[in-house]
């Protein structure tokens, strides 16, 4: 296997060093190495961090690889630093037996780029009705951790409650999508100033509250873990510090766009703002950047949902929600994060690879930069500063809200177990490796 | 306002009385027995229209062929639309058939403010209606008849007067470009409803707000009723019909609370008995039919100014400004 020395990176909490890896391991770290290796990366100037874990990740396949596949899904991921994704399940068909679930987690291991932890659905065809076959996922091949009917809510109390009662037989975590059906039915944007000026459908803040407010105590009483996905509203951030000050095993992930956008850009009608849950007001922006560096909310996911263009292209009510993340997240963490000085990069490393990795229970990933860990990292250049160019992305889809923006910061190399995913910048082709 | 009238908001105070004193002066064709100008000779304007509609799609065409242009009517029911063609098809397709001027009416908010931003087409754009956001040339149609009923005479705006719209606010296209446009005209707006037809955000509009529309009444110059659709009253948005009449509905005991100078307005259709009973529909002050005429001057004068060669005082001055006298030759 090849052996790479990486010179001068940026340790977090330390001082520039080598690190050696040999065997998919990081064998050696120190200031000047004399070891030999096949390949030397000259690393000065960037910052070596864990590989990034996401939780939440759409990669379509199966059922809409017009839009992304697991392999162009992988290939995104790890061009933005990431060497673990966990997939959502709402794919066609939905991932909600063994067989699906195995598929798209063999997919993630033919495609070499990053490891996929496959989601499996909380209910069947999640229709919100009937609970999918939760242990059958968790011992098939995939060893799913993480239910989610994302996309959809949970909204039977009932059928919640069994969920978050019968994961706890596996250690498995159940992922909400909060959103209360009624008060969001038309909605198309946050429900606001905005809203009512545009004309458009509103989605309230307390239907996301209301369902989170009944979740955290549904898991206290039977005392089992909840996820809380893409929060996006202060008065959200409000009720998980409630929950977690009680001792409750409640965690939260916040997306980047939800950490840089407002509604306010809605006014242009332009569909690539549109995404569920909506963007929020500049309030809901602050609270949740302040949930996230002091730890209220747990994580940063990138809900990352791909779009062909024709699904885009068109007017605000026909096109579909969501947007690419994964080749952006990092960039956008540094500016509304680091570059504002809420959070340190060792914040960054704990939100977007320790504790999603613990989240998810993934115990190959998430770990620190240290001798006899799996080499999972990221060297990462936060000096860099260009426009976002969609044209680049290695995923399928380009709804990106970004286009043309100046972001800081550029992923220049990944490593999954020892292996490069991304060179300078650019994809490796994991078969000349070979 | 440039190439495209999307919003209210477009129009500057100078935009809009110049397509008012322009109304006036294309309305006095309508007495004529010729009753059509050569203005848009050879042009083509497309009404595209993807939710029905009878007045205001009559009132386009009614307008555009008055002015001699070449109209297509294009309903999505029945076309290519209905087979799944996006607004983005349709749109390079008209392009591809030289479209100069696309009227659209669209079930979507912000349809024709996507269009105009595209490079899908590059003809004019001009809203006839979007979902629930705005209906500009219905507000600039309620202006004109507001203008001849309190402040007649061209140039004149509305400044200082008061204006009351009562009703179902949230859903309505129609009160968002009137709320903006009279405030452009410098008039003084109230809007009436119960808190559930409401918007929300929407004490931060340029107008007041109140739940009690016999408190209005004294201090109105003109009434707009506007229309409560049938899908809402089932909807929880009131407790029914009859208790929505009996605190929002106008009859004749309000009326006679307005001043004697005071109009009663509707965009129409009227739900009789409900929203305006016959009493105050059918008097004198109230101007629902005088509306519909005033609205074929008032498109014409818009299309008229967006492909006749005049613009507006902030758009592009790519042609000589042409005097609204000339409208009426």
């Amino acid at each position: 296997m090849t052996s790479y020395l990486i010179r001068n990176a940026q340790l977090l909490g330390g001082p520039a060093q080598d690190i050696l890896i040999t065997d998919g391991v990081i064998s050696e770290i120190g200031t000047g190495l004399s070891a030999s290796a096949d390949v030397d990366i000259d690393a000065h100037g960037l910052i070596a961090l864990p590989g990034l874990v996401d939780l939440h990740t759409h990669l379509r396949e199966p059922g809409r690889e017009d839009a992304e596949t697991v392999l162009t899904g992988t290939q995104a991921a790890a061009k933005g630093g990431y060497t673990a994704v966990h997939a959502m399940a709402n794919t066609f068909p939905v991932a909600d037996t063994a067989g699906v679930v195995e598929q798209v987690w063999r997919l993630g291991q033919a495609s070499g780029y990053c490891d996929v932890q496959p989601v499996g659905a909380v209910t069947v065809g999640l229709e919100g009705k009937k609970l999918a076959e939760l242990g059958a996922m968790h011992d098939s091949a995939a060893g799913v951790r993480v239910f989610s009917d994302d996309g959809k809510c949970v909204d039977d109390a009932v059928i919640m409650r069994r969920a978050l009662e019968y994961v706890k037989a596996f250690d498995g975590v159940v992922a909400q999508h909060a959103q209360e059906p009624r008060l969001t039915e038309g909605a198309q944007m946050n429900e606001g100033q905005v809203s009512g000026e545009l004309g458009l459908g509103g989605w309230p803040a307390v239907a996301e509250e209301a369902i989170i407010a009944r979740d955290v105590l549904l898991a206290a009483h039977v005392g089992s873990r909840l996820h809380v996905c893409h929060v996006s509203t202060a008065g959200s951030v409000e009720i998980i510090r409630w929950a977690k000050g009680k001792g409750w095993d409640v965690t939260a992930e916040v997306t980047p766009h939800h950490l840089l956008l407002t509604d306010e850009l809605v006014r242009s009608y332009d569909p690539v703002y549109k995404v569920n849950p909506p963007l929020r007001t500049a309030e809901d922006v602050q609270a949740l950047r302040a949930a996230l560096a002091d730890g209220t909310i747990d994580a940063v996911a990138t809900d990352h949902a791909p779009h062909p263009a024709e699904d885009k292209d068109c007017e605000w009510a026909a096109a579909a929600m969501g947007m690419v993340g994964l080749e952006t997240a990092l960039s956008v963490v540094q500016q509304a994060m680091v570059d504002t000085g809420l959070l340190t990069w060792e914040g960054v490393a704990d939100r977007m690879s320790h504790r999603p990795a613990r989240i998810g229970r993934l115990s190959g990933h998430g770990r620190p930069v240290s001798v006899g860990e799996p080499a999972n990292l990221v060297l990462f250049d936060p000096a860099y500063r260009g426009s976002v160019n969609p044209d680049s992305f290695a995923s399928r889809s380009r709804n990106t809200p970004y286009r043309g923006l100046d972001l800081p910061g550029r992923v220049h190399a990944t490593f999954l177990r020892g292996v490069p995913t991304v060179l300078a910048g650019e994809l490796v082709e994991l078969g000349e490796l070979a | 306002m440039k190439r495209h009238l999307v919003s209210a908001a477009d129009l500057s105070r100078d935009d809009a009385l110049l397509i008012l004193d322009t109304a006036e002066e294309l309305a006095q064709l309508s007495g004529r027995a010729v009753k059509k100008l050569p203005t848009l000779r050879g042009r083509t304007v497309v009404n595209l229209f993807f939710e029905d509609s009878t007045r205001t799609k009559t009132s386009f065409e009614v307008a555009e062929k008055r002015l001699s242009a070449d109209v297509i009517n294009f309903a999505a029911k029945g076309s290519s639309v209905s087979k799944g063609e996006s607004l983005k098809d349709t749109a390079l397709t008209l392009q591809a058939m030289g479209a100069d001027a696309v009227v659209i009416r669209h079930h979507a908010s912000g349809a024709p403010a996507r269009l105009a931003q595209s490079d899908w087409l590059h003809g004019s754009v001009i809203n006839a209606g979007d979902g629930t956001h705005e209906h500009p040339t219905q507000a600039l149609l309620d202006a004109l008849t507001m203008r001849r009923h309190l402040n007649p005479g061209l140039g004149n705006d509305l400044n200082g007067r008061r204006i009351t719209i009562v009703g179902d606010v949230l859903h309505s296209r129609v009160a968002r470009s009137n709320v903006l446009l009279l405030q452009t005209l410098g008039a003084q707006v109230t809007c009436v409803a119960p808190p559930t037809l409401l918007p929300v955000g929407i004490g931060s509009w340029p107008c007041e707000v109140s739940y009690d529309l016999d408190a209005s009444l004294a201090k109105t110059d003109a009434l707009m009723m506007l229309r409560v659709q049938r899908e809402r009253m089932n909807a929880a948005f009131f407790p029914t019909e009859r208790e929505y009449s009996r605190r929002y509905g106008m009859n004749g005991q309000r009326m006679a609370k307005l001043p004697e100078h005071a109009i009663v307005m509707h965009p129409g259709p009227m739900v009789r008995g409900m929203e305006i009973t016959a009493e105050v529909a059918d008097s004198p002050r109230c101007t629902a039919v005088e509306q519909v005429a005033n609205g074929v001057s008032t498109r014409m004068a818009v299309l008229y100014l967006l492909l006749g060669g005049a613009v507006f005082n902030d758009g592009p001055s790519d042609a000589p400004r042409t005097e609204t006298s000339e409208a009426a030759q």
